[in-house]
């Protein structure tokens, strides 16, 4: 009996072994995080901000490249391109860090509630991939001290353990912030004295822009801020600008994950298509647009409405491409799968309502596009 | 005659199911005509080549969705409902289910390590998920079966019970944790939990079928030792029965068939606690008429549960086992309430 127990230990801890093999301690991580946090001087920070310009500067050229490539590829986002970027920032991260100025690390520590009067050495935790991701794009990249887990864009983020959904307030209150950013409020930083500006998910592009623009007055980047949301209306509106008018819309279905589950034009990223004037396979399961926008719909009923476009933003979660869509059974008698019109999209650009939405915007727009040069079967 | 009106109905239900989809997008082609679905599914599974008249979109729907939807749901029922009529039997507890030991939580978590881990979506005949489930539901049966001695040097069916409850939450204790950890993933852990037959083809009734084929005769044939089981275990082993032995096998027939139904189909819920308890109220209290016609009638009842699944809120899908729960549940009190009062 006492072999019997001592077997089912063994499993259990192996169990355990297994399940936690990916997850580190949250409060030993937190505290390595801030000791290796590159905190970027005052001197310094003119050229990160330029720094900063250049790579948006960059990721525009990227992007316009990437939007070439994708009407080769059937309109799939090129990773590569992104990964380019991603090494952009390093190098010009690089920089700055050896132009470091090691007083500033004093600094910070003295004037800690200092923020009003010096927005420089402001000290950000973000616990939204979004925000992260629009800090560093206005050049604000040096004032975060740490983000939630899932903000691994752009690389050189300071990824930390802290969760969103479960936050820790004390974790977090470890990094020593003047601010905490989060798409929902996060109750108990107000009762030490931390202000907690919540970014919650856009419904629309102005929310986005909004969102952008009060992040870069709160790290008095707001010219940056200002100078990206211009970047972005006229990427869009150029992406908008090329498509063709049509008598027939186009309709498409948005893939959330590998059991069918979609999106109805009542949510943001419905909304997107809308800008297009595509139509939604999805719609009819949420008929008056006023509730249910994330159905799980039936596979007869998506094969049977054959949709002229498939969006795929099931690619990082469920690894899922037009290849394993052409596999299931049935799917082979789509249309959009016959004709190549399967688009790849990235989960987190699509996702999230940072700078990169317009991203995935041109990735629509390509795919519209690509649309219209394939003869109707 | 009872296994006619077994038979009858499940014959009923598979027809049903394969004529009867979704309402079709607006301006979209016709429906698919109902005999048309009827001949393409015997085409399917009878070697004789029947022209169908259906387009080849339209028999590809009912070739490669409707019909082994529906065949998988027969499968999955059938197993559910069998094991729930072996464990009722077996622990003499009308509220057993087959997760009464433990599978439902060690599937669960099974699933969520898997999810949590990226193994699945893999390729393979097996998915990681499938065989995470598969295991975890097996080591906690394992567990309350060795938990369950603990108490005494035999186990009593009380024990076990006991054990299953303690693993049970164990197990959802640690899955809710890992869940919490990996909140990416919360929405495959979600789905999978709430069990679906609405993204299975052919590779997973494949996959079912060779367990359920060897497994499910045994419960079915098992009805004369749980009759006599009922009187009681010291009167079981007086007429000659080796209770011990044969409640071991059935106990590891009735976990292997609902963790290999599990792991294909998520956990669905209901069918294997009130299946048995509809057929004993129909047909009488022998379990040599419950456990075969569980079988049946439990392939019908999922078959109808997916059909309205997949057609009461189209183009959405309701996941079955609210569906099963939603009409388990209120039909569960009313047995409660009856065999209250008897």
């Amino acid at each position: 009996m006492k072999t019997r127990l001592l077997v089912c230990l063994v499993a259990l801890l192996a169990l355990i072994a297994a399940s936690c093999g990916g997850s580190d301690e949250t409060v030993e991580a937190s505290t390595d995080a801030t000791d290796e946090q590159p905190a970027v001087s005052a001197s310094a920070d003119d050229d990160a901000n330029d720094a900063m310009d250049d790579d948006v500067m960059d990721d525009d050229d990227a992007m316009n490249d990437d939007a070439d490539a994708m009407a080769d590829d059937a309109g799939a986002m090129d990773a590569d391109a992104m990964d380019d970027d991603a090494m952009d920032d390093d190098d010009a991260m690089d920089d700055d860090a050896g132009a470091m100025d090691a007083d500033a690390m004093d600094d910070d520590a003295m004037d800690d509630d200092a923020m009003d009067d010096d927005a420089d050495s402001m000290r950000i935790v973000s616990m939204s991939p979004t925000s992260t991701e629009v800090l560093f794009a206005i050049g604000a990249g040096d004032m975060v001290v740490a983000v939630d887990r899932f903000s691994y864009f752009p690389a050189e983020a300071p990824v930390t353990d802290l969760d969103a959904f479960s936050p820790n307030v004390e974790a977090i209150a470890g990094f020593e912030p003047d601010v905490v950013i989060s798409s929902a409020p996060i109750e108990g930083l107000d009762a030490i004295g931390i202000e907690n500006i919540v970014a919650p998910a856009a419904t629309n592009l102005d929310d986005i822009y909004a969102q952008i623009e009060q992040l870069g007055a709160l790290t008095g980047n707001l010219g940056e801020a200002s100078e990206l949301v211009l970047q972005m209306q006229t990427d869009i509106d150029a992406a908008i600008d090329a498509i063709p008018e049509r008598d027939e819309p186009i309709t498409y279905y948005h893939e959330l994950d590998n059991t069918l589950y979609s999106v109805t034009s009542g949510t943001f990223i419905g909304y997107v298509y809308d800008l297009f004037g595509l139509v939604n396979v999805a719609d009819p399961a949420d008929p008056d647009g006023e509730s249910f926008g994330y159905p799980q719909l039936n596979e007869e009923f998506i094969i049977t409405a054959d949709p002229d476009i498939i969006f795929l933003a099931d690619t990082l979660c469920c690894e899922q491409n037009a290849e394993t869509v052409a596999a299931r059974p049935g799917w082979d008698q789509m249309q959009a799968v016959q004709n190549g019109n399967v688009v790849e999209l990235n989960d987190d650009v699509v996702s999230r309502w940072g700078p990169r939405i317009v991203d995935f915007i041109v990735a629509v727009g390509d795919a519209v596009n690509e649309f219209e040069t394939v003869p109707a079967s | 005659m009872w296994l006619l009106a077994g038979t009858a109905f499940v014959i009923a239900a598979a027809v049903i199911a394969l004529v009867v989809g979704p309402k079709p997008p607006s301006g979209a082609t016709t429906e698919i005509p109902r005999w048309g679905a009827v001949l393409e599914a015997l085409d399917r599974i009878t070697p004789f080549g029947i022209d169908t008249g259906l387009t080849e979109t339209q028999q590809s729907i009912v070739g490669n969705l409707r019909l082994p939807r529906v065949v998988f749901g027969l499968l999955v029922g059938a197993s559910l409902a069998a094991s729930g009529s072996t464990y009722q039997g077996i622990f003499r507890n009308p509220l057993a289910s087959p997760y009464l030991l433990g599978i439902a939580a060690g599937g669960g978590l099974g699933a969520t390590i898997a999810f949590v881990n990226d193994w699945g979506d893999g390729a393979g005949v097996f998915d990681g998920v499938q065989l995470g489930a598969f295991a975890g539901s097996l080591l906690a049966v394992g567990l309350t079966w060795a938990v369950g001695a603990t108490g005494g040097s035999d186990r009593s069916t009380t024990a076990l019970i006991l054990a299953g409850i303690a693993v049970t939450s164990f197990f959802t204790a640690f899955q809710t944790f890992l869940q919490q950890r990996n909140a990416d993933d919360i929405r495959q852990v979600y789905t999978w939990v709430l069990g679906g037959l609405n993204t299975s083809g052919w590779t997973e009734v494949l996959q079912l079928l060779p367990v359920a084929l060897v497994l499910l005769p045994v419960l079915a044939l098992a009805g004369r030792a749980l009759d006599i089981m009922a009187v009681g275990e010291e009167e079981a082993v007086m007429l000659g029965l080796p209770v011990t032995q044969v409640r071991l096998v059935l106990i590891v027939v009735a976990s292997l068939l609902t963790a290999a139904s599990v792991a294909v189909s998520g956990l669905i819920g209901f069918v294997g606690l009130i299946i048995p308890h509809v057929v004993r109220l129909l047909f009488g209290a022998s379990f040599r008429v419950i456990a075969p016609l569980s079988i049946l009638f439990g392939a019908g009842f999922l078959v109808l549960c997916d059909l309205a699944a997949r057609t009461l809120l189209p183009p959405a899908e309701i996941p079955i086992g609210v569906v099963t729960a939603f009409f388990g549940a209120p039909f569960f009190v009313f047995i409660l309430r009856t065999t209250g009062r008897s």
